[in-house]
């Protein structure tokens, strides 16, 4: 699963407010190599909620994001390049996602997390 | 600029469609004017286009799933001397450079539903000889080609659209197709393969009605065995998959046949992310939209393959108790899933892509039609955030066919729109056993058939057969 996922899914069990982001919990990360592509990069970046991503990138093993954006990093090549590594290239292949409420845990198996509700989530 | 597109003769209906979505895609602005030819059946493959130039025409054809060539006619008419007295009208300056001196040619025959012998192609060569080239001749590798088409009788047991009259036209070739993608691409050499996998040229005619590019990101909410997708990537998007069923995603049939494996066989890049998720509830964080520039699926119609979603069957009847999950249990606890009628899917699949497609960005997916006697226009699913720009059917089976809808999003997606939609949610969970007995497809399609019913009556002479089979 890469971080461009993760920040796109949270817990929606019945009764829980706000299950973004997911915590991580790792127990496997491999690091796959994506071809660059700066325009994809430029046009993703307006959807993505950054410090959800900084802080999974941490959990992953990558400390290298800024903290804090600007329009203009997007001219940067060196922050596309850290901004890429992030969201495509780290893979989290086993371990799981926990709910931020109530601690239930999405297990993410080969790379693939399993994201459906249990009967009484509903 | 008029030019002769020739298509190839199959899936009538999605031909003009392809083109047009293919013409949007390389900056054709407004509509895509179209004239059939004098004498021609709207069926024929033969359809005069209105492009800006050149250059469009090779764009397309080099894409186009469905085009044969595309032809500058110099002259067209009902008998060799009215081509000729066509030809001689046509202005100079258009034909001089490729009959120059110094360039190669070749001149190719075709004749629709019939093949033209050698001593009949030399008939005709030989009455084209008013025309003045210049150039010397190369059957190999020429500079220039020229076709001539030659449409007369051939009777009208062929089963073919019925010629009224002879028409000959003769052209510079502008480009042509091969289809050598259908064949790199084949269903029956791919390694993972379901049993409703998409097979190849549909795949490539869902992706080219999408305008699938490099840069897209294209997801496919009932993903299987990602054969909608490998046809995404081809042609250079970045691609996003989910499924209901973790085996088919997560497995496949091991670790050397599996999704992942498909795109290796070809060299594509693989899908950024599969997940397994559940339509119905789906696990998107709550600000999150416009981010997918397509989405193309074939979604379960609940005749050969039925749909799912979470919650028991009972749960949906109304039982709780037998569902609460102790805490012991449940890291290995699969969930039951429920049965998911079309209209549910079809009404869950047009919430998700209102909210998720960028402005502008597409939805193409199946939907089944039956198919029958005194059936009048079929209505499609409408939303209020999507235009339906085009319908292109095709027949399964003597009950029912399939019919692909393009919608392009039109309108954003607001907050009385996400009401509307929760509030149908929950009807359709509080009558989850009524809708799953009304329009059930299933049993309409595969019921054995009244013994009363005539196989020849009017429900096929409605739509056209050639050589016996439907195109």
């Amino acid at each position: 699963m890469r971080l461009i996922t993760h920040n796109m899914l949270s817990s929606n069990i019945k009764g829980v407010t706000n299950g973004f982001p997911l915590r991580i919990q790792v127990e496997k990360v491999v690091e796959k190599e994506v071809d660059f592509n700066p325009d994809f990069l430029r046009n993703m970046f307006a959807k993505i909620e950054w410090k959800a991503l900084t802080e999974a990138s941490k959990t992953l093993g990558y400390a290298d994001l800024p903290e804090e954006t600007e329009p203009l990093m997007l001219e940067s090549e060196e922050f596309l390049r850290k901004l890429h590594h992030a969201l495509l290239e780290l893979h989290l292949e086993e371990g799981a996602l926990v709910c931020p409420e109530t601690g239930r845990k999405f297990p993410v198996n080969k790379g693939i997390p399993n994201m459906l509700l249990h009967e009484d989530e509903v | 600029m008029w030019y002769l597109c020739v298509f190839y003769h199959r899936l009538l209906e999605y031909r003009r469609p392809e083109f047009e979505s293919l013409a949007g895609l390389f900056g054709h602005e407004s509509g895509v004017e179209w004239r059939v030819p004098e004498c021609c059946h709207p069926d024929s493959p033969f359809h005069f286009v209105n492009l800006a130039s050149e250059e469009m025409a090779r764009s397309i054809t080099n894409r186009s799933i469905l085009v044969r060539g595309i032809y500058e006619i110099w002259g067209e008419g009902g008998s060799f001397e009215e081509l000729e007295e066509a030809i001689n009208d046509y202005p100079e300056e258009r034909m001089s450079p490729y009959l120059s001196d110094g360039t190669t040619f070749k001149i190719s025959f075709d004749s629709f539903g019939k093949v033209l012998s050698t001593q009949e192609q030399s008939d005709r060569l030989h009455k084209l000889e008013f025309i003045p080239f210049k150039g010397r001749v190369n059957l190999r590798n020429p500079d220039h080609i020229f076709l001539l088409i030659d449409n007369d009788d051939y009777g009208s047991n062929n089963g073919l659209p019925p010629i009224v009259q002879r028409r000959i036209f003769f052209g510079r070739e502008i480009a042509t197709s091969n289809r050598k993608l259908l064949q790199t691409y084949q269903l029956k050499s791919r390694k993972y393969l379901g049993p409703t996998a998409m097979d190849a040229e549909m795949a490539f005619l869902m992706a080219n009605q999408a305008q699938v590019e490099p840069g897209k990101l294209v997801y496919d909410p009932f993903v299987g065995t990602g054969s909608i997708l490998i046809a995404a990537a081809h042609f250079g998007a970045m691609t996003m998959g989910a499924d209901i069923d973790i085996r088919v995603v997560r497995d496949g049939r091991g670790p050397d046949c599996n999704v992942w494996t498909n795109f290796k066989q070809y060299g594509l890049p693989p899908p950024l992310s599969l997940l397994r998720a559940d339509n119905n509830l789906p696990p998107w964080r709550s600000g999150l939209k416009e981010v997918f520039h397509a989405i193309i699926c074939d979604p379960p119609y609940g005749v050969r393959a039925g749909g799912r979603k979470s919650g028991g069957r009972k749960l949906l009847k109304g039982v709780i108790g037998p569902y609460t999950v102790p805490d012991d249990k449940r890291t290995g606890h699969i969930p039951s899933t429920a049965s998911y009628c079309l209209a549910e899917c079809v009404h869950d699949l047009l919430d998700m892509a209102a909210r998720m497609l960028v402005m502008g960005g597409r939805l193409v997916y199946f939907f089944p039609v039956l198919r029958e006697e005194d059936s009048t226009e079929p209505t499609f699913p409408d939303h209020p955030c999507f235009e339906l720009i085009a319908t292109c059917d095709q027949i399964l089976s003597y009950r029912y066919s399939r019919v692909l809808l393009t919608m392009v999003k039109v309108r954003p997606y607001t907050d009385e729109i996400e009401l509307a939609y929760k509030m149908k949610h929950l009807e359709f969970r509080e009558n989850h056993l009524k809708w799953m007995e009304e329009g059930n497809l299933h049993s309409a399609v595969f019921s054995p058939i009244d013994g009363e019913t005539n196989r020849e009556d009017d429900k096929f002479s409605q739509k056209p057969k050639y050589r016996g089979k439907y195109v």
